[in-house]
């Protein structure tokens, strides 16, 4: 289940969702993203507090995109549900904006299959960032570290 | 064609999207891209250092290489942020 969206969820009420009725999953792994209110300073540039945190996403491709990663997650695992929801619009730190929840017969290719997923989707679904710090906003670019994380899921 | 931009490419182009007709020889994204360079200064500084700029071609990510034709919707976009993360506008 996919679903991208301005409003918040709830992670319990999804978790419940995904396993209820069923007997064959033995484990669910799930991640939660949120917004932080700092930023880690890189290389010339100063410490920042955040105040808000603006997503934008491209209607249509991101479902897309999203479907295509989740896709790739059932091809390589035996997972037996995932839900994926991605939220976009203004954001303050504490809010929710991502979650990955992957159900399978085996805590091992729900945990793998949940850390591929948020790798991915970090690095390959149209989202984008936009901070306001209280001098301004910025729009966040992307992280070699992210696209390392990702990679290292690359076959070949 | 539609061309559509997102985050500081609209800041840069000062447009959300807009309707282009290339000239025929304008056939892949690459090509594409310097032709969008000289319809305005805007434009021109938008896709200045085209290393930060990612491209899809009716909802695929696309390559330089990738063919273009009248109709397609073609997005222009910087790399992309999801999840959580920081940094700062190039």
């Amino acid at each position: 289940m996919i679903r991208v969206q301005r409003e918040d969820f709830d992670a319990g009420a999804e978790l419940a969702a995904l396993t209820a009725g069923r007997t064959d999953i033995g484990g669910v792994a799930a991640f939660v993203g949120l917004v932080r209110d700092f930023v880690e300073p890189g290389a010339g540039e100063r410490p920042a507090a955040i105040r808000a945190m603006t997503l934008e996403h491209y209607p249509g491709m991101t479902e897309k995109a999203i479907a295509g990663i989740e896709a790739e997650a059932m091809a390589r695992w035996p997972l037996r549900a995932v839900t994926i929801i991605h939220r976009y619009g203004r954001l303050e730190p504490g809010d929710r904006i991502v979650l990955v929840a992957c159900a399978a017969a085996h805590r091992e290719d729900a945990l793998h299959a949940c850390a591929f997923l948020i790798d991915w989707l970090k690095t390959k679904a149209p989202f984008w960032k936009l901070e306001d710090t209280g001098d301004g906003t910025r729009w966040v670019r992307a992280r070699e570290a992210d696209d390392l994380r990702a990679q290292r899921w690359e076959k070949g | 064609m539609k061309i559509l931009y997102f985050a500081w490419l609209r800041a840069r182009t000062g447009r959300a999207e807009e309707e282009v007709a290339p000239p025929p020889e304008v056939a892949t994204v690459g090509e594409l891209l310097q032709w969008l360079r000289g319809l305005s200064p805007g434009h021109g500084e938008a896709l200045a250092d085209l290393s930060v700029v990612r491209v899809a071609v009716n909802q695929e990510f696309a390559k330089p290489e990738t063919p273009v034709a009248a109709g397609d919707e073609v997005a222009l976009f910087p790399p992309v942020t999801g999840g959580g993360g920081r940094g700062s506008e190039p």
